[in-house]
């Protein structure tokens, strides 16, 4: 197995494991008692998501490390999540937007995977699927609900888009781990999926009264290891205790 | 908290295909687009359910304790309103 398809693995993975350590932090502290069970719920998909990519990218790696050695003893460094993953959760707009743009992201994208010529990969996808098109439908509402709400809910959204925009290109990006995997037909074309992403983005947009934010400029290295000044905090929260005690289990 | 502005609605769900609707529990939602995503998550995470219905609390019209007396003791003593009197023929019997 090539490195390439291990770093792509890990990637999925990464970007599973850290926005759903993002979105357990709403955990006892959301708006609404319902959306702090539902938030929950959508939290532990992506957190089972990336046991399956990080199992399966530690059995493509082959050294012998399992799942957890890889969430829970590789420093930020290591990480190879885009940064928008990781940006602290802020208010409930800056959330629900972020959870938006990126399940929509992940609905394109695993409609790809399902048939990615990677077996295990497109079987991951079919399970991810589902639960993807839930969440993309969950935050797509908010996203409606608040950009057509009240005067305070519509300027809330508009600058949680703002905020994040100039992190969304990195989705998109193509390097040499791509392009191996679009020659192998196991992943897409980052190309393709942002002209479906797109679509579906500036329709949402409009349709909740907002406007598709300016690019100005662009932020990406987390799919190289290059992260915010967030990362090491989100990672010293959630690895603290296998640090604290190698090994333990509980 | 926005909760006091949300009115409350009543969740039934259907465990599985060829069973009835239960009630389940309640919870507060803005419509019931957003009550059907909150029940879903709140109550069929642990597949409970194969199908969910939600109705405006407001909409339930309750019968009143205080008129329990007059609603419900009269079929006390009217056993005839069971049909066990009757004798089933043979013919009909499984």
């Amino acid at each position: 197995m090539s490195k390439n398809h291990y770093r792509y693995v890990l990637r999925l993975g990464d970007n599973a494991l850290i926005l759903g350590q993002r979105m357990t932090e709403w955990c006892g502290h959301s708006p609404l008692l319902e959306e702090d069970i539902a938030m929950a719920n959508c939290a532990l998909d992506h957190v089972g998501r990336a046991r399956l990519l990080l199992s399966y990218a530690a059995e493509l790696e082959g050294e012998g490390r399992s799942e957890d050695d890889l969430a829970f003893v590789r420093s930020d460094r290591e990480f190879e999540n885009f940064l928008l993953c990781e940006l602290p959760i802020g208010d409930y707009a800056f959330t629900m937007a972020r959870q938006y743009l990126l399940d929509t992201y992940h609905y394109h994208l695993f409609t790809e995977l399902v048939s990615s010529s990677d077996e295990t990969l497109s079987a991951i996808a079919q399970k991810a699927i589902k639960e993807a098109t839930y969440h993309m439908d969950r935050s797509r509402d908010w996203v409606l609900r608040l950009g057509d709400g009240t005067e305070e809910s519509h300027e809330r959204m508009q600058v949680a888009l703002e905020g994040m925009w100039n992190y969304t290109e990195e989705l998109f990006e193509r390097d040499p781990v791509d392009v191996q995997m679009i020659a192998e037909a196991i992943g897409p074309d980052p190309e393709w999926l942002h002209s479906k992403w797109q679509a579906d983005i500036n329709a949402t947009i409009k349709k909740a009264t907002l406007s598709v934010p300016e690019k100005k400029w662009s932020l990406s290295g987390g799919r190289n290891g290059i992260h915010t000044e967030a990362m090491g905090h989100l990672l010293s929260e959630m690895q603290h205790l296998q640090r604290t005690y190698p090994g333990l289990n509980w | 908290m926005l909760k006091g502005h949300f009115p409350l609605w009543e969740v039934f769900v259907r465990g599985r295909r060829g069973l009835d609707h239960k009630h389940i529990g309640s919870l507060h939602a803005s419509d019931a687009g957003q009550a059907m995503k909150s029940a879903r998550d709140t109550y069929t995470r642990r597949q409970e359910g194969v199908s969910i219905w939600v109705v405006r609390a407001e909409d339930i019209h309750a019968s009143q304790f205080e008129n329990d007396a007059s609603f419900f003791d009269p079929a006390e003593d009217k056993v005839y309103r069971h049909p066990t009197f009757y004798e089933v023929p043979e013919e009909l019997k499984l």
